[in-house]
């Protein structure tokens, strides 16, 4: 089927099966590489995205679900080379180890700040779910919190 | 001051390719005859294992283009250790360069510099600290004595700064340099320069890969890809034991849509397809024979890890404790401990984008093994290795899970089928069931105080595990007959407390019936656990606090010295004396020495409706030389929480012949919610070169909580993971 949807503020057309993970579509068909295959049944969070300003676990959503639809990637949080201040607070805490799944959590924690902009720990606990085996919880966490101030101030700001 | 020779200097080979005319290449060769012995001696006993690079072709370490780009080939590679970014310190002193503009890339295999065993065993840094800065600061002095003579100057007027030779106002970059020069002049090592002089090593700059991480720019094995690329997909047992018997159905899956081959020999059944989901449909539908010869469970498991069966060697022993447990009964405790199955779970799955022509493979892959994952692919092509160039990739996760890669045979077997370049990757489910597990064990512990009841007068540890090192491609076979005893699976398992008169620890080999072997830390996690959960059980008997109890059993040696100060640390860090922060809180100490590294822990924990909540560990390690205390903080904040995941949470369990789960979530791991709110990390450094940084955090955190539960609760948990057993001591 034809499917329509906007990517990185870019509008996408393409034929595909409607059953296809819209993680293969991004990967395999867009070439987009930042997100992540980790389990393929929605359990890990490796292949977090945004469709709509929510975070989708893109392993096990079906592309025709994106039709019409703002999809937005790890590579579509930084324009014109600026950083997200999710992805600033992240260098500033230096979270990353193998950084296999940072793109995943860094895509559920803007979610997170958009519905919650200053979270309490138990807000990081009860909606950060994603798996980091190097276990970097510890640095994220602390980035959690520094990316919320770095939006607030941001926000002051302007 | 005179240069300093070094044994071997004569055969040390420098290769420049002036072919290309804007890289100069250097490179050295580190022979030795005895290369495995060493390297195992070298592995466990000293701060500094030798590196064994290649023997017989120059490696090649540095590159500089002539726009000033400065390129280090890294023979290791990165995995999340931060082992880039560590080298890029160690090299930048030497070379004068600032580190964050070095620009470190994975070397390919083709390029000649190969490791010659492995990333892994927490030894990169440490055995690549001497040799790295030589090469570094020869290649310094070549770039100095050829600016000199474009300069017309002598060598002792020109300043280094940041890849730039100065001469007054006039400036040379080390890319005009070698824009410049066809041969070089190779001097002997220079004297490398002394601790005071030194500008990047030990500082807690960045990591090199941060913003490519941050990003998503970085790229790892299942991202590579080859132009033309096809979808190729194996089918994997699901039973312990299952042998391959053939397929029923080739022909039909032939015609499948989007399938372009079903490949098949004696060990497996493959499918290529032109696009990922025709190639997974496509396996779905293949009826693979397997042969199951006995359908396994738990229980089986269990019966078999038992100390007392297999085959056993005593690793190490100080006077007779044999003798004073037959004599003296009433100060003598005993205690078992048990460890589960564990899953590496690393998150990128194994698998590699493999291009196969009549005379060359080129294999992209996250791989630990470069050298070994060589030899595999060329033998199964039938080609030499010369032929096959393996380009590893950032890796999404190592933990030892990619210390073996078979995966890569296949990739290059279906390539080579079709003629065209194949990506095939495991999938989840086939990850947990084809994981090349961490061994269960069991520990048999006794003790025996001395007759005042003061002091620990002999101990015994008996482990039991699956094989670790024996099985492993690392590993010749010729090694297993030599050694006797698998020094993955002991590793922890001796006494660490040298003041104890009378020590025996005995290393017992189980043969499982699925494969068992590295795994972060090795043995350390389960021996520790044992050894240092029963230190707490001695010292409750001689009514010692149990810091205090540590402490008094430790030797007088440099060893011995550098454990006391990381426990001392750690009690200080920990607020020991203090006591737990809040009422419904214990605090709970271990410590651990692995590959010369000792690490000491306080974990305080509570009950919180029932489940284990560790709020707060305080760790302090020695690794000698800290060459970046930022990383080094980062890895034992990642192995304190990963070690207290396995040690609370995870286990896999054996049911009607599969190992299960076969996904995150059943398969439970520490998660945001279970990382501890609190973690500080005091690094000490009483030692003059880096040692083992990687591994050595994870062996104390199980001990650690399992003793601040007892505190707690009276009850003492010997059998992880910790959340199960304590749910089967309360709920039951």
């Amino acid at each position: 089927m034809e499917i329509n949807f906007i990517l990185n503020q870019v509008p996408v057309r393409l034929v595909v099966d409607g059953q296809t993970p819209l993680l293969w579509v991004i990967r395999d068909m867009l070439g987009l590489k930042g997100t992540k295959f980790g389990c393929g049944k929605a359990a890990c969070g490796a292949c977090t995205l945004l469709v709509d300003g929510q975070a989708v676990r893109s392993c096990a959503y079906m592309v025709k679900f994106a039709e019409g639809k703002q999809v937005t990637t790890i590579e579509g949080l930084s324009a014109n080379g600026q950083l997200h201040p999710v992805q600033q607070a992240w260098m500033e805490e230096i979270v990353p180890q193998c950084g296999y799944c940072q793109p995943g959590f860094i895509m559920a924690t803007v979610a997170l700040l958009r519905q919650i902009a200053q979270p309490t720990d138990a807000d990081i606990d009860a909606n950060i779910a994603n798996v980091c085996r190097c276990a970097t919880y510890y640095r994220m966490r602390k980035a959690i919190h520094r990316a919320a101030q770095i939006q607030s101030t941001q926000i002051q700001e302007s | 001051m005179k240069p300093k020779k070094r044994k071997g200097i004569s055969r040390r080979k420098f290769l420049v390719r002036s072919s290309i005319g804007l890289g100069i290449i250097l490179g050295a060769g580190y022979l030795s005859k005895d290369l495995f012995r060493r390297y195992l001696a070298g592995y466990f006993n000293t701060a500094e294992p030798p590196y064994l690079g290649n023997t017989t072709d120059p490696s090649i370490w540095f590159e500089i283009t002539e726009a000033n780009e400065i390129i280090l080939h890294s023979p290791k590679v990165e995995m999340g250790q931060g082992v880039f970014t560590g080298l890029a310190q160690i090299a930048a002193d030497e070379l004068e360069v600032d580190a964050p503009r070095l620009k470190v890339v994975h070397a390919s295999s083709a390029s000649g510099n190969v490791d010659g065993v492995s990333t892994g065993g927490s030894t990169s840094i440490s055995s690549l600290w001497t040799p790295l800065r030589e090469l570094a600061a020869t290649m310094r002095q070549m770039l100095l004595l050829r600016a000199a003579q474009l300069l017309d100057a002598q060598p002792a007027e020109l300043k280094l700064q940041d890849g730039k030779v100065l001469l007054g106002q006039q400036t040379l970059t080390y890319g005009q340099i070698v824009a410049q020069t066809t041969t070089w002049e190779v001097p002997e090592i220079p004297n490398l320069k002394p601790a005071e002089a030194r500008k990047w090593v030990g500082r807690p700059i960045a990591r090199l890969d941060l913003r490519d991480k941050v990003t998503g720019a970085a790229i790892f094995g299942m991202d590579a890809e080859m132009p033309d690329m096809l979808f190729g997909a194996v089918a994997r047992p699901q039973h312990i034991g299952a042998v391959y018997q053939g397929v029923d159905n080739a022909a039909e899956v032939r015609k499948m849509p989007g399938v372009i081959a079903v490949y098949e020999n004696s060990n497996f059944v493959g499918v290529v397809a032109k696009s990922r989901m025709e190639a997974e449909n496509a396996k779905a539908a293949l009826k693979v024979r397997w042969d199951i010869p006995r359908i396994w469970e738990t229980e089986d498991i269990e019966a078999l890890i038992l100390a007392g069966k297999g085959t056993s060697y005593e690793i190490q022993r100080n006077g007779n404790p044999k003798y004073y447990f037959k004599n003296n009964e009433k100060q003598l405790i005993k205690a078992e401990f048990f460890s589960p199955i564990g899953a590496h779970a690393q998150i990128e799955p194994n698998g590699a984008v493999t291009h196969v022509t009549k005379d060359q493979a080129v294999v992209k892959i996250s791989t630990q093994v470069v050298k070994i994952t060589r030899q595999e692919v060329a033998k199964a092509l039938g080609m030499d290795e010369e032929q096959v160039d393996i380009q590893p990739t950032y890796l999404g996760g190592g933990f030892g899970r990619r210390l073996h890669t078979p995966n890569a045979i296949q990739a290059a077997l279906l390539s080579k089928a079709v003629g065209k370049p194949v990506r095939c990757f495991f999938d989840r489910r086939e990850e947990f069931q084809n994981d090349t597990f961490r061994p269960p064990t069991h520990h048999v512990l006794q003790g025996q105080l001395s007759d005042d009841g003061q002091q620990i007068l002999a101990i015994e540890h008996h482990v039991s595990s699956g094989d670790v090192m024996y099985g492993s491609p690392l590993i010749p076979r010729l090694a297993e007959p030599i050694l006797g005893h698998d020094v993955g699976a002991w590793r922890g398992g001796m006494i660490q407390y040298g003041a104890i008169p009378h020590i025996s620890a005995v290393s017992w080999r189980v043969k499982l019936p699925f494969a068992t072997s590295w795994w972060r830390s090795l043995g350390l996690l389960a021996n520790t656990f044992a050894i240092e959960s029963f230190m707490d059980e001695l010292a409750e008997k001689a009514e010692q606090d149990p810091v205090a109890f540590r402490l008094a059993h430790i030797q007088q040696d440099a060893r011995g010295i550098r454990l006391r100060k990381v426990i001392e640390a750690a009690a200080e860090l920990g607020r020991w004396q203090q006591g737990a922060s809040e009422e419904g809180r214990a605090l709970g100490f271990a410590a651990s020495t692995d590959a010369n590294t000792p690490v000491a822990q306080v974990a305080e924990v509570s009950l919180e409706g029932g489940k284990i909540c560790v709020h707060r560990v305080s760790c302090a390690i020695d690794p000698g030389l800290a060459i970046n205390p930022d990383q080094i903080r980062a890895q034992c904040e990642g192995a304190i929480i990963m070690g207290l995941s396995a040690a609370v949470y995870e286990a896999m369990y054996v049911e009607g012949g599969q190992l299960k789960p076969t996904i995150y979530g059943p398969y439970r791991m520490a998660l945001m919610k279970d990382a501890p709110k609190e973690i500080d990390v005091r690094i000490l450094e009483n030692a003059d070169s880096p040692g083992a940084v990687g591994e050595p955090p994870l062996g104390p955190i199980g001990a650690a909580i399992a003793n601040a539960l007892y505190r707690l609760t009276g009850k003492r948990m010997r059998r992880m993971p910790l959340a199960e057993e304590f749910n089967r001591l309360y709920i039951k």
